[in-house]
């Protein structure tokens, strides 16, 4: 079987998988890391969201060997090693954004690669069309939404003004 | 510390989990040795099976075993069973046939399982599935309601004349054609509840285990883990409860689809029994919406008699309801106790006739999906009250006043069966109107048709019943299970707790109300307690958690417990103190003897309890540890007022909704926070019901919206902000006052956003709007009726 070399949350991974696997199946049955979920076949529903290189990636997408020498980030490496949440997992939490849990890894990760690559501060409807590739069907949205506005001027160093 | 008790929007104990990616569900578990199963399912409505051959599949690589339905039968494993029976109009029982775990001769839905395949991965699985052959006889099927009624249709049971499984009726027949014979009006509507597909965002999963021992352990993606306990335990694989152990660990939602007994939860637990290694199986998106059970799918006609004021005289309504294929486990109950009773709504209709019409089709189970039956109830009520308004020329809010069941007619008896206990509908009719701006609404009509776009509003002011009680009335209108709930509450020798309950949270939050719950009652810090929910082998025994009952039924089982904890400890703290019993108060967290400044704090109480030195031994047991079964006396009834606002462009046919006001009596509110989510994510599905989402089958049966991409599901851009409020009567039969919270956002929503959506059409001459109101529909309606309006 072929051999895929990854980091993944800054640890480097050298796995043998079929050319078939899948990113998320790596991920979830090969390193245990069950953060990441699966909520779809057509990757319509984001809940296996990760970073590739920086960039939102939905894992159930992707083959495994295409991240060959890729930085992955998961949900279990977004926090800090001390425990301190991420600014969108403290807004996730602040702003009751989450309820069954199921969709939320994907959306955070998805929510932070939007954040990123948003310099300018978001409108709600800005924030509701990024969010075009995450479903979530306990919340309504509403306060995911308010978590994506609200953690925006604390990855931007604006924690004052958010304050 | 701040305030943590009842009101306090604490934020949630559960998301810690959650939030960096260790929750803990089905599929996240792995056993050593585990084996992996695949299931082949049918990818036609309705065939005969003439043969399996499953050589080629048995010979592929990694697979230990595959089993067809003749296995299952051969071990005397018997079907699927259902947990209510309803009699029809004659008295007769309804018809119950067979529901086989695997298809035992016949397919009957696109879905139905035919056999499983068991290998060392989930790829050899499903790779040998591939293998299998099936040499099938297809037969004619028949999905839609009026179809299957029809003289002459295919029938899905050979031994159901008529596809019929029962003809049901309620209320007084002969009152309401009187009634009828002497009104002023008389309104007539026809109308489609749309069938659903649940998707909660957790495919479903089970994982099967025995021991040496033939103890086995089922982990399932579970509302209600002791009643599959009972279920496949008692009536599909004969394993005593004592050597069978049932856990729903995290569950990614469920809204009703997680609430019943499915065949695969019985496969894995039988093969890992027969092959003496864990067999887990996780079902792919696909095989959700093939296989979990479907939601509504009612076809009504509705008559509304009044007088010359506008006085509802009487009501008299005819449905077909859909089964499916088979009975899913409370699928009967749906479209009768669920649904015709509450026809009354909030209106004091004097008399009501329905009669329900339950038909089995080649399609996916029904059963109930959030608010069962009485989304259903609420749509017909609130449309024909839109629609007796716009055929009369009454007022749409006066007629809702003038017909309301008035704040002191409180106790209510319906025509209908229920008696309501408490309820204030112009309050939070009010209160959701000025919210809404409702008056402010003909300038925002005017300013939208300056930009070229269609302006309507609408409102529902809907009644539910939750917390489905008591027990002996359930069971003598067909319930073949109990509806209490339990809690066991444990005080450790140093004083914190732990309280194990038989509500499950899958999205809900238990862990954060319920030990709110906990400080409101025992002055106890909210880090000192502990839920402990979803396992049959910690908790006693529990009926889950639906019909938004966990608060209002599983919660007084909990201060029930919590009451015989006080009553016990008084007596400790009488001894301890020296006092009398009746003198003791409890207060705070500490036991007092009135009118002194002796007090004990609830952790020295605990720790004499366990540490009986100076303890009242000769009366009293050591240990701090209550149980109590608590069965309701009646159900709960949350009310309210729903506003919405949508904006459609012309051209496109799209619908905006661009506002949305929920006002809902759901009595005592525990967690603030927690109530505006739940209301969001059911007016959410609310919204996804009336505008987007629908599930489609051909003529024959075949499913033709089994995916994220052929099936509508609300993105954060379809949905408007949606603003909650509350304004709560207390419920007056439960020890809390709470009424419920989980259901009324999806069953006052779709009735509103239907009414704006028409409202906004009413220039084209729309009286009525089946669901979902798609851009298509609209802008076909639209594109119908201009040439009249240009003519005009």
């Amino acid at each position: 079987m072929p051999q895929v070399s990854l980091k993944v949350n800054g640890k480097t991974h050298s796995v043998e998988v079929e050319g078939r696997t899948l990113l998320v199946e790596l991920l979830r049955e090969k390193l245990g890391l069950t953060g990441t979920h699966v909520g779809c076949d057509t990757s319509q529903c984001g809940a296996c969201v990760v970073l590739v290189n920086g960039d939102s990636v939905k894992s159930c997408t992707m083959l495994a060997l295409q991240a060959n020498g890729a930085e992955v980030t998961t949900i279990e490496g977004l926090a800090k090693p001390d425990g301190t949440l991420h600014p969108m997992q403290a807004m996730f939490r602040e702003h009751h954004a989450l309820q069954c849990g199921f969709c939320t890894p994907g959306m955070v990760m998805s929510a932070v690669d939007m954040v990123n690559k948003h310099p300018h501060p978001m409108s709600e409807t800005e924030i509701r069309a990024e969010l075009e590739g995450n479903l979530c069907r306990c919340t309504g949205y509403n306060n995911i939404v308010k978590a994506i506005a609200a953690a925006w001027p604390l990855m931007h160093g604006q924690a004052a003004k958010a304050a | 510390m701040g305030f943590e008790g009842i009101g306090a929007a604490v934020k949630r104990r559960e998301d810690g989990r959650f939030l960096v990616g260790r929750g803990h569900y089905v599929d996240d578990m792995n056993r050593p040795g585990q084996l992996h199963a695949y299931i082949r399912r049918s990818d036609r409505p309705h065939a005969r099976i003439k043969g399996i051959d499953i050589s080629a599949a048995a010979a592929a690589p990694g697979v230990v075993a595959v089993y067809t339905g003749a296995d299952l039968v051969a071990d005397g494993i018997g079907g699927l069973p259902c947990g209510w029976q309803i009699h029809s109009k004659d008295g007769s029982p309804m018809a119950e046939p067979p529901h086989p775990v695997l298809a035992v001769g016949k397919v009957r839905h696109v879905g139905d399982p035919i056999a499983v395949v068991i290998a060392e991965t989930r790829s050899q699985a499903k790779d040998a599935a591939e293998l299998l052959a099936i040499d099938f006889e297809d037969l004619p099927g028949v999905a839609d309601l009026r179809a299957a009624a029809a003289p002459g249709a295919a029938l899905v049971h050979d031994e159901v004349a008529g596809n019929v499984c029962y003809d049901w009726h309620i209320g007084d027949k002969a009152a309401v054609d009187a009634a009828f014979a002497t009104a002023k009006h008389v309104v007539k509507l026809d109308l489609v509840n749309n069938r659903l597909i649940p998707n909660a965002m957790e495919p479903r999963a089970a994982l099967g285990e025995c021991d040496v021992a033939g103890h086995y352990t089922l982990s399932t993606t579970s509302q209600n883990p002791h009643v599959i306990r009972l279920l496949m335990g008692a009536f599909v694989l004969h394993i005593p409860e004592h050597k069978l152990r049932v856990i729903a660990p995290d569950v990614g939602g469920g809204f009703g689809s997680k609430i019943y007994h499915y065949a695969e939860e019985a496969i894995v637990t039988w093969a890992a029994g027969k092959l003496k290694r864990p067999v887990k199986w996780t079902a792919e998106r696909s095989e959700s919406f093939m296989s979990d059970a479907h939601g509504r799918d009612h076809v009504s006609h509705a008559e509304m008699a009044l007088d010359a004021e506008g006085h509802f005289l009487a009501l008299r309504v005819s449905t077909l309801a859909n089964m499916g294929a088979y009975l899913s486990t409370f699928a009967p109950s749906v479209p009768t106790y669920l649904y015709a009773t509450l026809l009354a709504g909030v209106y004091k209709t004097p008399a009501i006739y329905a009669e329900v019409k339950a038909l089995f089709t080649n399609t996916v189970p029904v059963d109930a999906y959030r608010g069962a039956g009485r989304p259903e109830a609420a749509f017909l009520l609130e449309r024909l009250v839109d629609v007796i308004a716009h055929d009369t020329g009454f007022d749409r809010v006066e007629l809702r006043r003038k017909n309301f069941i008035p704040a002191d007619a409180f106790p209510y008896q319906t025509p209908v069966a229920l008696q309501y206990d408490s309820g204030d509908y112009v309050t939070t009719l009010e209160a959701a109107m000025k919210a809404a701006d409702w008056a402010g609404f003909p300038a925002r009509r005017q300013a939208a048709a300056a930009r070229g776009k269609l302006r309507g509003i609408g409102m529902s002011t809907y009644l539910e019943a939750c917390g489905i009680a008591p027990s002996h009335i359930a069971g003598a209108l067909g319930a073949r299970a109990g509806l209490y709930e339990v809690a066991n509450i444990r005080i450790h020798p140093t004083g914190s707790v732990t309280v194990f309950t038989g509500s499950h949270s899958h999205g809900q939050g238990h862990e954060t109300t319920f030990a709110q719950l906990v400080v409101d009652q025992l002055g106890v810090p909210l880090d000192q307690v502990e839920i402990v929910h979803g396992d049959t082998g910690e908790i006693p025994f529990g009926m889950g958690t639906y019909g938004s009952r966990s608060l209002a039924v599983g919660g007084s089982a909990m201060v029930k417990a919590m009451d015989k904890i006080i009553a016990k400890g008084k007596r400790i703290a009488a001894h301890l103190m020296e006092a009398s019993v009746a003198d003791i108060e409890f207060k705070d967290g500490a036991f007092r003897v009135a009118g002194t400044d002796k007090s004990k704090a609830l952790a020295e109480i605990s720790l004499a309890a366990y540490i009986p030195h100076n303890y009242p031994i000769e009366e009293l047991e050591p240990g701090l540890e209550e149980t109590a079964f608590y069965d309701p006396k009646n159900f709960t009834y949350p009310g309210g007022c729903h506003v919405c606002e949508v904006e459609i462009d012309p051209e496109t046919g799209v619908t905006q909704v661009v506002n949305f006001v929920a006002v809902d009596d759901v009595g005592r509110v525990i967690n603030p926070m927690i109530v505006e989510g739940q209301v969001q994510g059911g007016v959410a599905q609310g919204i996804g019901q009336a505008l987007l989402e629908g599930a489609a089958y051909d003529a024959n049966g075949q499913l033709l919206s089994g995916s994220f991409m052929d099936y509508t599901m609300p993105r954060a851009d379809n949905l408007p902000t949606i603003t909650v409020g509350t304004e709560s009567t207390l419920c007056t039969h439960n020890p809390l006052g709470s009424k419920g919270c989980g259901e009324v956002g999806a069953i006052g929503s779709p009735p509103a956003v239907i009414n704006a959506v028409v409202d906004a059409l009413r220039d084209f001459g729309v009286r009525s709007l089946d669901m979902p109101a798609t851009p298509e529909k609209i802008w076909s309606i639209i594109q119908a009726n201009r040439p009249k309006m240009a003519a005009e």
